[in-house]
């Protein structure tokens, strides 16, 4: 097996090292062995890291963007190929034995992985660990390392550090166990941490939190960080200087000022008009990247984002251009026609198709002259906690909803928001499974769940679909996508061959062509996915599709897609959707109207804009805040409401309103009117005309 | 501005990366295991046997050649004959295939019982699962072989088809406790929630979309109950409990050899090392088919060589 090397002047290993660096790496190469064949994971990634510096690295999954930095740790398995040269300190790291290595980890470079569960060891205390983790690499004692640990919790912001020192992993909740992870990084003084996606598997509000933790952290060590991730948010406001990977390969860098406001390859402009914005009212078009990502086994020759490229020229299919320095010191870019982006200023609408989808004719009548396909009214969903495997026992309730209300009407797009644990999933489950509800009232289409017999529901399920977070798992792996899409039409006794033609008008809506219907699901990138089970969303005509985080499992650049193609179906087919989300910028771009959950409850509703613009509940202000641009000015200009702690536990509620334990308004308020939040359970009160917040002491504060 | 947009190459081919389809995937990965696919050869080979060879001569398992009594292999009678002057070789290719036919009916009902009580127990969850895990617990503690034994008598001179089914019904269990297991986890998946949402029937899931997705599953467990099965009416017919004279298996050739191992060996040793050989390719072909089907197995990864 050889390695080709990538088309570009090779840097020379035994160069000297750059002058200050910290780190510095160069022409990395990354190949493993696989099943279909050896996969090129990185090809010629270089960078130096300066002391304190922030270096951003964006790609999408299989960039080759987590591979370089286990390379660098020299975590990877025995069976891979790198060749290149990782300096640190001006000193060789790569073809260092693991013992040696094992002296550099954590001392020289310390790691944060993104699932901060399976990065700790469940049955050491977290204070043990990051002792451990202290005296491995300094001669102290066991008190001295003991009190060590304590002193970093305490930087972490864990509160009760002396206390929770001796908690295990599981006792902590997921930021509480990435704030240990960070606190056992910077245990010993690295000169630089390598942040893998630290903030991917938490919530917004939380992750503001590691976010703030991890810029602490580097006050405190002076560490340079190298910080990996898909988010270009969190890159606008956390880095100094970003590396875009595409393919294995660096296809633009420079500082962040350059890659958000002078992008100049197209894969980056791409990305970076996929982001709907949080901070925008009117809708602006999302650019898709068609396509999907390379595999990275035989790739090609050219370059790698040519198929996907609509500037793509001839010779973009024969060479793959090298990363050409641009008109700003420091900014690089591969692209052949980078020059020709520079002098016309393309932004992304200019390369990428952006389709503007309009409102279905039904939503221009006013809102309350249409009918309500869904009303949902006081609904309560309680789990009993039980214990006992023989004699069950109640020892708890978890109130997962807690009597919330809310309307869809015709034509119009709810998005329901709020983090993990909050209900939105519960909710869904109990508007979709058709029963009568514990508590509370549901009415799809006018027809109440209540009442409801069995051929009634059957009749009511035609006009109500869904469609999944996770496009793999939605899809049965066993069934050509054929079956997949004419099993609604049997269930109903559609004819073969009328469901035939109804497939391939299916695929064809959602931008996919009949050959697709003999193909498997895995035959399928994920985008394409999803647009499969949309389609089958779509299969029965229905008139309300409740849309369970639909595009949250799919890469940035798929997601615009996606997004445009329900917009242009709502317009088409006069849908409704009830779309549930975490993300609050494709709400914002998506939706007509907001509901806000916290805890079971709805902390704020009404119309996008007014709630957006003009948030009156804590809450909202805070999860509106927490939610980083992706603007590097506007970021660092920005003032977060950080939320302190986590969420409680939905089986123990506080009294009152249940915000108050996190509540920034609530622990300025004087006594006397703290009580009111204590004993009393905010409703939900009008703020203006379709708009309102369940706060006692409601303030619009405009956060964004 | 549309001057720079345009390009002057059409849209490449979209290369997604060979796509390879699942079951050819699994064959390459069983083909690396040589011991797996010499089983499939060398049971291939016994069927073949069990059903061409009692043709190749002109001896059926019945006939008596009483000029012959008690001799050793030779080229008029290959596995040599009994006192009675019966042929060993049409004997052993009669008790192969009673044996191997049984062997994989009994699989073939047991892991079928399996699959529908197991899936049915864990989708409906409930009652239904109470009930039916109930009955597995109670019949994992009856002691199988000594409730076939009494029985069989009873079904003396009747179709050896009650046998299996009596092997088949004390077979399933554990079975069926995996599968329901497998139920819990796949009736939460999506796909499932979906076809659940748009009203497909609780059966059509269930045959249409949960059994699917464990098949590979229940395709090891099939081909490793085979060997099981077989073992076990080896052990009955061995005690006299199974095959019922003057039909005859591999355990009642073994058991009325035996008592001559040392003086007339080729009695007991063609039929011994033919179930012995029998056993272990089923096996060995059931171990192959699980790393092949089972994609976090290392014990084929250790092999993969790059191109």
């Amino acid at each position: 097996m050889s390695v080709e090397l990538p088309a570009e002047t090779p840097i020379d290993r035994f160069a000297a090292p750059t002058p200050g660096a910290v780190l510095e790496v160069r022409n990395l190469l990354v190949s493993f062995p696989s099943e279909s064949g050896t996969v090129t994971a990185v090809r010629g990634l270089s960078y130096a890291l300066a002391p304190g510096e922030v270096l951003g690295i964006v790609g999408e999954s299989g960039s080759g963007k987590s591979v370089s930095s286990l390379a660098v740790m020299g975590l990877l398995p025995s069976t891979t190929r790198i060749s290149g040269s990782v300096l640190f300190r001006g000193r060789e790291l790569l073809g260092l034995a693991d013992k040696e290595f094992s002296e550099l980890r954590g001392e020289g470079i310390s790691m944060v992985f993104q699932d901060p569960l399976s990065a700790l060891t469940p049955v050491y205390t977290v204070g043990d660990q990051i002792a451990e983790a202290v005296r491995i690499h300094r001669d102290v004692g066991r008190d001295e390392a003991a009190r060590k640990a304590v002193e970093l919790l305490d930087l972490v912001g864990i509160p009760n550090a002396k206390e929770r020192v001796r908690g295990f992993p599981h006792e902590f909740s997921g930021g509480m166990r990435q704030r240990v992870m960070i606190a056992m990084a910077i245990a010993n003084d690295p000169d630089v941490i390598i942040a893998d996606e630290p903030t991917t598997a938490l919530d917004v509000t939380v992750q503001a939190q590691i976010l703030e933790v991890l810029k602490t952290a580097q006050q405190a060590t002076g560490a340079a960080i190298v910080m990996i991730t898909h988010d270009l948010g969190i890159i606008a406001g956390f880095a100094d200087r970003v590396v875009v990977m595409y393919a294995g390969r660096p296809v633009e860098t420079g500082t962040v000022d350059d890659i958000f406001y002078r992008p100049r390859m197209p894969y980056t402009l791409g990305l970076l008009g996929s982001l709907p914005r949080l901070d925008r009212a009117e809708r602006q078009p999302l650019t898709p990247v068609e396509g999907s990502p390379p595999s990275l086994v035989d790739l090609p020759p050219g370059c790698p984002f040519a198929p996907r490229c609509p500037m793509r020229l001839s010779v973009c299919l024969e060479l793959e251009p090298d990363l050409d320095p641009t008109r700003h010191p420091g900014h690089r870019a591969a692209c052949h026609r980078h020059p020709e982006i520079e002098e016309q200023g393309l932004t992304a609408t200019d390369v990428f198709p952006a389709p503007v989808a309009g409102e279905p004719p039904v939503a221009r009548r006013p809102r309350l002259e249409r009918s309500a396909v869904l009303e949902v009214d006081g609904l309560v969903r309680r789990f009993p906690l039980t214990r006992g495997a023989v004699f069950r026992r109640t020892v708890g309730t978890v109130h997962a909803v807690d009597g919330i209300s809310f309307d869809i009407r015709e034509g119009e797009t709810l998005g329901l928001v709020g983090e993990s644990g909050c209900g939105k999933t519960t909710t869904i489950n109990e508007i979709l499974s058709l029963v009568k509800p514990q508590d509370g009232r549901i009415a799809v289409l006018g027809r109440e769940t209540n009442k409801i017999d069995r051929a009634g529901r059957r009749d009511v399920r035609r006009d109500l679909s869904v469609v999944f977070q996770d496009p793999m798992a939605s899809l049965d792996p066993r069934l050509p996508v054929a079956d997949i899409l004419g099993e609604p039409l049997r269930t109903y006794g559609v004819r073969k061959e009328q469901r035939m033609t109804r497939v391939r008008e299916l695929l064809r809506l959602v931008g996919l062509g009949p050959e697709h219907a003999a193909r498997y699901p895995a035959e399928f990138s994920g985008g394409q996915r999803q647009r499969i089970c949309i389609a089958r969303a779509l299969a029965l005509e229905p008139k309300l599709i409740v849309l369970d985080e639909p595009v949250s499992a799919l890469d940035v650049s798929i997601r615009a897609g996606v997004i445009n193609l329900l917009e242009q179906l709502r317009e088409k087919l006069s849908l409704s959707y009830l779309f549930v989300a975490h993300d609050l910028s494709v709400v914002r771009h998506i939706a007509n109207r907001v509901a806000v959950m916290y805890l079971g409850r709805i902390a704020e509703i009404g119309d996008v804009d007014k709630v957006f613009d003009a948030p009156a509940h804590p809450y909202t202000q805070a999860l509106l805040s927490a939610i980083p641009l992706p603007d590097p000015h506007r970021e660092r200009e920005r003032r977060r409401i950080v939320l302190q702690g986590d969420l409680p536990s939905p089986a123990d509620p506080p009294s009152g309103c249940r915000f108050r334990t996190r509540c920034p308004l609530f622990a300025t308020l004087p006594g006397d009117r703290a009580q009111r939040c204590i004993d009393e359970e905010p409703a939900v009160t009008s703020q203006g005309p379709d708009h309102g917040a369940a706060c006692h002491y409601a303030q619009v504060k405009t956060v964004l | 501005m549309t001057v720079i947009k345009e390009t002057d190459v059409t849209a490449p081919e979209f290369d997604e990366g060979e796509v390879i389809s699942r079951g050819r995937l699994v064959w390459r990965r069983f083909r690396r295991r040589r011991l797996a696919v010499a089983g499939i050869g060398v049971i291939a080979l016994l069927f073949l046997m069990a059903f061409v060879g009692p043709h190749l001569v002109k001896w059926s398992y019945t006939d008596q050649d009483l000029v012959h009594g008690l001799e050793g292999p030779s080229m008029r009678h290959w596995f040599g004959t009994t006192q009675l002057g019966q042929d060993v070789f049409a004997q052993t290719m009669r008790g192969l295939q009673k044996s191997l036919v049984i062997g994989l009916l009994t699989a073939f009902f047991s892991t079928g019982t399996a699959a529908v009580v197991g899936s049915c127990a864990g989708y409906f969850g409930g009652w239904v699962d109470r009930i039916l895990m109930w009955i597995v617990d109670l019949l994992l503690v009856l002691p199988s072989f000594l409730i076939i034994a009494i029985l069989s008598p009873r079904f003396r001179g009747k179709t050896w088809l009650l046998f299996v089914i009596l092997l088949a019904a004390f077979s399933w269990m554990i079975t069926a406790r995996i599968v329901r297991g497998l139920t819990l986890s796949l009736r939460e998946r999506e796909f499932v929630q979906a076809a659940r949402f748009t009203g497909v029937p609780s059966r059509k899931i269930i045959f249409r979309h949960l059994l699917p997705n464990m098949s590979s599953f229940l395709i090891i467990d099939a081909t490793l109950n085979v060997g099981g099965a077989i073992l076990a009416e080896t052990g009955l017919s061995y005690f006299g409990f199974g095959v019922q004279t003057p039909d005859v298996s591999l355990g009642t050739l073994i058991a009325d050899g035996q008592a001559s191992f040392l003086t007339y060996p080729w009695l007991f040793l063609f039929a011994a090392s033919i179930l012995v050989i029998a056993v272990l390719s089923v096996n060995v072909v059931g171990d192959g088919l699980r790393d092949a089907l089972d994609p976090n197995s290392t014990a084929v990864r250790a092999r993969t060589r790059t191109k």
